[in-house]
């Protein structure tokens, strides 16, 4: 057989292929999240006014900004699938690692379903906009996560390659929109001096506009799970991570000012695709397009990122036993992890069934945010035990401390925000957490195999 | 319209298309390859790591 390798005792084995690139890790972050651009950044207007949903904006980046920068030192030393899930397992301790590796599964899961819906929606309101209406979404849906499964099925860097070119697209048609604004004649299509109010419900209103804030940028931190399949983690997770964020930060305020300049908040707070009203209002019927097609490659390079995520999340908690050792097979001609991604797709299908768009979000946007509460604390020890001079990185991120505290701060007041307008979910997601942290302690760990799981050529850590 | 319906329809076919041929593969790989062979792998380690390891050999 070909697509195995050999090791020194002659012992077949199989492992991911390393074909990515930095362009792959962007497409998988910023794919990931460019959606909440195009929908649901803007019900943090609806609490906080334009201005709230500003600060918003550029506080919860300076969140993600942080995330961005730890992420990627750890990362480029960490070279494995898993991404947040492997740190925790070598930083923190098993039960960490295994509620991070849940995080993450449920988090891209939860968001894959959504994305899928975003799709059968669109579909459906094409349909009513040509004279059909009843349009079920559900076959479209289905198709696009079984498309999606199958192209990651059958190889990452075809899975990833097509993200980079329908994300580029979906971030181009911003930048065209903002172009067809004339944004070099302020007024003339832009009326940011009518349309600016003071903030509606006061800084209370500001704290929990925070929490949609999230959607521009939820997900970046996807970029960690190709870790394992890029030629040169230490290079590439760094370039591709940055490079994200800053894109993100650059696409969150254009579509920021783009339609708070076109729309009333009051409108604005409860638009589904601002960013195709905004075409729509400026009136170029080729700019709608673009932006209706935007929006749809936008949505299918969310749900097709996330699919790669969970399953390398959930295929790397198999092949360390914290999940049956089943899912840690790789295709021996495809190297991808064949039956992850085949496990999770009745899984997405289900939730994108409910049809509880809003539900399945906040519940994404919790696991998300739990993660990065560990990633603050994960920071600080990994930088304790092993030092700047102990480990090499591939990239080392300035002013530490600041930035794991600053997350950490963050983190906690948008855990305040999403109780203020979703405290019963909250509590949900955290009870589910405990329940099967339970389960892990007490049935599942004595299967983990303790002293397998520690792969990084790491010397003992400082004070060990 | 019938054009949507049709479109619908189609869109279930080929949704069960795709997933009936992913799982046939891997029913086909799962009996073809050995299952130790199949979950071989290991966590990778970077290159650039040992390039690095390997500079400072050198010096």
């Amino acid at each position: 057989m070909t697509t195995t390798s050999t090791t020194a005792e002659n012992t077949q084995r199989i492992s991911m292929l390393k074909v990515l690139n930095p362009f792959h890790v962007w497409a998988l972050g910023v794919g990931i999240v460019l959606v909440g651009e195009f929908m649901g950044w803007n019900f943090s207007v609806a609490k906080g006014g334009a201005y709230g949903a500003l600060i918003a904006c550029w506080v919860i980046g300076l969140l993600y900004s942080c995330v961005a920068m730890i992420d990627s030192e750890v990362t480029s030393t960490v070279a494995a699938a898993g991404g947040q899930y492997t740190q925790a397992k070598h930083i923190i301790g098993p039960l960490m690692a295994f509620n991070v590796g849940l995080y993450l599964v449920m988090a891209y899961t939860m968001l894959e379903a959504a994305d899928a819906l975003i799709v059968g929606d669109l579909m459906s309101a094409v349909a009513a906009a040509t004279g059909y209406e009843g349009l079920s979404p559900q076959p479209f849906v289905v198709l696009t996560i079984a498309f999606l499964a199958w192209l990651n099925y059958r190889g990452v860097f075809m899975t990833l390659t097509l993200n980079f070119v329908i994300t580029l697209f979906a971030f181009l048609a911003i930048i065209a929109l903002f172009v067809g604004t004339d944004p070099l004649n302020p007024g003339s299509v832009l009326k940011h001096s009518d349309l600016l109010t003071d903030l509606p419900y006061g800084w209370i209103g500001v704290v929990a506009a925070l929490q949609f804030g999230m959607w521009y940028y939820l997900g970046i931190e996807g970029t960690c799970q190709a870790a394992e399949e890029v030629r040169s983690a230490g290079r590439a997770i760094p370039l591709g991570t940055i490079g994200g964020i800053l894109t993100l930060l650059v696409a969150a305020t254009l579509t920021w000012y783009i339609s708070t300049g076109l729309m009333p908040w009051q409108y604005l707070g409860q638009a589904t695709t601002p960013l195709y009203d905004a075409a729509s209002i400026i009136g170029n019927p080729s700019l709608q397009v673009v932006l209706f097609i935007g929006t749809m490659f936008a949505a299918i390079a969310s749900a097709n990122g996330c699919i790669n995520d969970a399953a390398r999340a959930w295929f790397s908690m198999g092949r360390d036993r914290y999940m049956p050792t089943w899912f840690g097979a790789i295709h021996p001609h495809y190297r991808t992890p064949f039956r992850s991604i085949i496990f999770l797709i009745p899984i997405a299908v289900s939730f994108a069934f409910t049809g509880l768009l809003d539900q399945v979000i906040t519940f994404s946007i919790l696991s998300g945010l739990l993660g990065y509460t560990f990633m603050s604390i994960n920071m600080i020890k990994f930088r304790k035990m092993w030092p700047l001079d102990v480990i090499k990185r591939g990239y080392i991120h300035p002013f530490h401390p600041i930035p794991a505290l600053v997350l950490l701060a963050l983190c906690s007041v948008v855990y305040f925000a999403t109780f203020l307008g979703y405290g019963a979910s909250l509590l949900s997601i955290m009870a589910f957490y405990i329940v099967a942290s339970v389960w892990f302690v007490m049935r599942r760990y004595q299967f983990v195999k303790r002293g397998d799981q520690f792969t990084m050529p790491w010397p003992r850590p400082k004070g060990y | 319209m019938i054009l949507w319906e049709l479109l619908s329809y189609a869109a279930w076919i080929v949704s069960g298309l795709l997933l009936l041929w992913i799982v046939v593969d891997a029913i086909n790989v799962s009996r073809e390859f050995d299952e130790e062979l199949l979950i071989s792998s290991r966590e990778g380690a970077d290159e650039l790591l040992e390039q690095i390891k390997q500079e400072e050999g050198v010096r």
